[in-house]
C-alpha cells in the first residue's frame, strides 16, 4: 500500500477488511442501497437460515422500479408489483432498515436518491443489487451493482469478498462543443470501447471535459459504465463535489466536514500512477449521440447514417448488426435524421436529475412537441419534481405538450405500466436500448435530454447543437 | 448451494454476442418474490410469440434439446442488468453450464453464487462446440475438478479461479466463510472513519 496510486486503489485499500493468499479481499461495504425488485429472495434466504441485518443504519431501501407515475392516490393496481412493494415495506420493519416510501418527497429513483440525501459521499464503497449504481462513482466513491446473493451476503456481514478488478483511464481532453452533453461523452466511449470494453476493469474517468461536468454530469458519465461492461466507474472528487455534498441531510457537518474534506482531498489518483489500459477522446470533436441498434454501442453521431451487415468483418457483428436493424425496422444507410420517433422518455437514473429536465425545457420552450409524439417526463425523485416546480419547468413541459409525471424508473425498463407498444419507437434519456426494454417489440434510441426534447418537437431525429436556444 | 462436479449431456448452441440479461429473463418475469420457478419463462421474448404460440425453431423449444445441460454462447454473455434472476433461470429450466467466449463481470459472479458454471473458451473453441451442438447427440463433459471440456474432438483445459473451484466444488457457503472472519470485520469497524455517513 505503498508509492503512488489510483482512487480506485486508494478507496480499495482503505476497505480491506481482510488480505489472504489465494482468496478474494474482503471489502467493507459502507452504504448497502436496497429496492424492491432484487432485494425480497435475499431477505428470504436471511430468514431461512436464521441471520439477522448487520448494519441496517448503513442500507437505505427505496422503492422505484414498479412504481406508477400517474394516479398513485389508487395505490398500486398490479397485484404483483404491490406484494413486491409490501414485501420490501415488511422487510424493512422487520430489520430496522430505513425505507422511503413512495409517499415520501424525498423517495425516487435510488442512484437518485442516494446523492440527494449526502448519503453518496466520496471514498466510500457502495453497492446495490442494480447494475447502474457506478453512478455514485461521480463523487469518487467505488460503488458497483451486485446480485441478490450478494445482496444477502451484505445484508448479513456489510462485507463482500471481491476479486480486485484491473484498472482503465478515460481521459476526455478538451471543450465539448455547445449541444454536446456529458451524455454524448459516455455514449461516445462506449461507441470507441464496446459493450465488453470494460469488462474486468474499473474506470477512472478524467481529463478537462469531465472535470468541466456538473455533479449531475458526471453522474451521467459514471452511469453508464456497466453499458461499456465496466465493473465500476468513478471520478476524483474536487471542489464542485464537495459543493454538491455540503448541507445535505446525511453529510458530515462542523468539525467532521472539514475532516472529511482533508480526507477527500488525498483521495484523487497520484501523478504517475499507473492504469492497465488507457483511452483518450478528443471531446472538442464529439456531436450529439444517437444509439440506432440494440445494444449502447450501437451508436452513432446524429449527423451519420446507419450502417450495413456488410460493413463488418466478423459473422457475430454481422449476424448482431443484422439482427438489430431487423429489430429496429430500419433500412441500413439510413440517415439518423431520417428516423421518425412516436414516443419520448425523458427520465431515468442516467438522466432524470435537474440538470436534465433544465436541459430539455431549455429546447421545448415556446415550442410544440410534434403531432405524432407522445412525450413524458418522469422526474428522478419526488425532490427533483418539486425543485423543476419551483423553477416552472413543469409549465415549460406541460405547454410544450409533454406528460409531467410522479418520480421512479418507469419506461427506462418498463416494470410499472409505463410501456411502449409493440413496434413504437422512442428516443429515450435512459440507459438501455435493448430489446424490448421499453416494452416487447418496442425500439428504443438513447440520447441526451436536449436531443430528446428536439426530436420531440420535429417528430424525428435532429442535430440540437445546429439549434439557436434563448 | 450444490457442489459442481462433473457435467455430462447435451449442448444446446445458441450463437448469438452480447445474450443480456434482458433477454435471459425479461422484466414481466422480475415481480415474483420467490427464488425458484423462473425456468418457463427462460428467453421468454426468443421463445414465445406476441400470441403465446411456442416459436418452435428457438432452441430451447426444440424437443432434440430438451435435456440439454449446457448451454454454448456469444461473447459477452449475461451483459446488462445485475438481475440474478437470470442464472436462477437458466439454472431451474436444466443448465448447469455456460460456454462462451467470455461474460459479464455481474453476471459470472451471480452464477458463482448459485453453483452454475460459466466457462470461457477461446472463440474457435466455442465456434467448433457450436458445431458439434448441432447434433443433439452429440454430448459434452464438463469437468470441474479437472477443469476440462471434452466433446468429439475438442479436448480442453479452461481456467477458474482457484478458490472459486474450491468453492463450487464444496458448495461452500461464502456467507458463512466470511462470518468466520467477523473479528476482522469488529475491528475493521472499530477503526471505520468517523465521518463516514450513516442512513438513520
Ligand atoms: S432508472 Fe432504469 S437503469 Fe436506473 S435504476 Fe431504474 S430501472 Fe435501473
Amino acid at each position: 500500500m505503498t508509492g503512488v496510486r489510483t482512487l480506485f486503489e486508494k478507496v480499495w485499500d482503505d476497505h480491506v477488511v481482510r488480505r489472504a493468499d489465494g482468496e478474494p479481499d474482503l471489502l467493507y461495504i459502507d452504504l448497502h442501497l436496497v429496492h424492491e425488485v432484487t432485494s425480497p429472495q435475499a431477505f428470504e434466504a436471511l430468514r431461512m437460515s436464521g441471520r439477522t441485518v448487520r448494519r441496517p443504519d448503513l442500507t437505505l431501501a427505496t422503492i422505484d422500479h414498479g412504481v406508477p407515475t400517474i394516479g398513485r392516490e389508487l395505490g398500486i393496481q398490479d397485484p404483483l408489483s404491490k406484494k413486491q412493494i409490501d414485501t420490501l415495506i415488511a422487510n424493512c420493519e422487520g430489520t430496522a432498515i430505513t425505507l422511503l416510501d413512495i409517499d415520501d418527497p424525498r423517495s425516487g429513483i435510488v442512484h437518485v436518491v442516494g446523492p440527494e440525501q449526502g448519503v453518496t459521499q466520496p471514498g466510500m464503497t457502495i453497492v446495490c443489487g442494480d447494475s447502474h449504481t457506478s453512478t455514485h462513482g461521480a463523487f469518487g466513491a467505488l460503488a458497483f451493482g451486485i446480485g441478490t446473493s450478494e445482496v444477502e451476503h451484505v445484508l448479513a456481514t456489510q462485507t463482500l469478498p471481491q476479486a480486485k478488478p484491473k484498472s482503465m483511464a478515460v481521459t476526455v481532453n478538451g471543450d465539448l462543443p455547445p449541444g454536446v452533453t456529458a451524455k454524448d461523452i459516455i455514449l461516445a466511449i462506449i461507441a470507441e470501447i464496446g459493450v465488453d470494453g470494460g469488462v474486468g476493469y474499473v474506470i477512472e474517468y478524467r481529463g478537462s471535459a469531465i472535470e468541466a461536468l456538473s455533479m449531475e454530469g458526471r453522474m451521467t458519465v459514471c452511469n453508464m459504465s456497466i453499458e461499456a461492461g465496466a465493473r465500476a466507474g468513478l471520478i476524483a472528487p474536487d471542489q464542485k463535489t464537495f459543493d454538491f455534498v455540503e448541507g445535505r441531510p446525511r453529510a458530515p457537518k462542523g468539525s467532521a466536514w472539514d475532516t472529511a474534506v482533508a480526507y477527500w482531498s488525498t483521495l484523487p489518483t497520484d501523478p504517475g500512477a499507473t492504469f492497465d489500459r488507457e483511452v483518450i477522446v478528443d471531446a472538442t470533436t464529439l456531436v450529439p449521440y444517437v444509439s440506432w441498434g440494440t445494444n449502447p454501442a450501437q451508436t452513432l453521431p446524429v449527423t451519420a447514417s446507419v450502417p450495413s451487415p456488410d460493413d463488418f468483418d466478423s459473422p457475430l457483428d454481422k449476424d448482431s448488426t443484422r439482427r438489430a436493424l431487423e429489430y429496429m425496422d430500419i433500412e441500413p444507410g439510413t440517415p439518423i435524421t431520417e428516423i421518425a420517433i412516436d414516443r419520448v422518455f425523458l427520465g431515468s437514473c442516467t438522466n432524470g436529475r435537474i440538470e436534465d429536465l433544465r436541459a430539455a425545457a431549455a429546447v421545448l420552450k415556446g415550442r410544440k412537441v410534434a403531432d405524432r409524439v407522445h412525450a413524458m417526463v418522469v422526474p428522478g425523485s419526488g425532490l427533483v419534481k418539486l425543485q423543476a416546480e419551483e423553477e416552472g419547468l413543469d409549465t415549460i413541459f406541460l405547454d410544450a405538450g409533454f406528460e409531467w409525471r410522479d418520480a421512479g424508473c418507469s419506461m427506462c425498463l418498463a416494470m410499472n405500466p409505463d410501456v411502449l407498444s409493440p413496434g413504437e419507437r422512442c428516443a429515450s434519456t435512459s440507459n438501455r436500448n435493448f430489446e424490448g426494454r421499453q416494452g416487447r417489440d418496442g425500439r428504443t434510441h438513447l440520447v441526451s435530454p436536449a436531443m430528446a426534447a428536439a426530436a420531440a418537437i420535429e417528430g424525428h431525429f435532429v442535430n440540437v447543437a445546429d439549434w439557436e436556444l434563448s | 448451494m450444490n457442489p459442481v462436479s462433473t457435467i455430462q449431456g447435451q449442448m444446446a448452441p445458441l450463437p448469438r454476442a452480447n445474450v443480456d440479461t434482458d433477454q435471459i429473463i425479461p422484466k414481466q418475469f422480475l415481480k415474483r418474490v420467490e427464488r425458484s420457478g423462473f425456468g418457463p419463462f427462460l428467453f421468454y421474448d426468443w421463445a414465445v410469440d406476441p400470441e403465446g404460440e411456442l416459436i418452435e425453431d428457438f432452441v430451447i423449444n426444440r424437443p432434440e434439446y430438451r435435456d440439454a445441460v449446457v448451454l454454448v454462447s456469444g461473447p459477452n454473455f449475461g451483459s446488462g442488468s445485475s438481475r440474478e434472476h437470470a442464472p436462477w433461470s437458466l439454472e431451474d429450466w436444466g443448465f448447469r453450464a455456460i460456454i462462451a467466449p467470455s461474460f459479464a463481470d455481474i453476471f459470472l459472479n451471480n452464477c458463482y453464487k448459485i453453483g452454475l458454471l460459466p466457462v470461457a473458451l477461446d472463440p474457435d473453441v466455442v465456434d467448433r462446440l457450436t458445431e458439434v451442438a448441432q447434433d443433439p447427440e452429440n454430448s459434452v463433459v464438463v469437468d470441474l475438478e479437472t477443469q476440462t471440456v471434452t466433446a468429439r474432438d475438442v479436448s480442453i483445459r479452461f481456467e477458474i479461479d482457484p478458490f472459486i473451484k474450491h468453492c463450487l466444488l464444496n458448495g461452500l457457503d461464502t456467507i458463512a466463510l466470511t462470518m468466520h472472519h467477523e473479528n476482522d470485520i469488529a475491528s475493521y469497524e472499530n477503526a471505520r472513519l468517523a465521518h463516514r455517513p450513516t442512513v438513520q
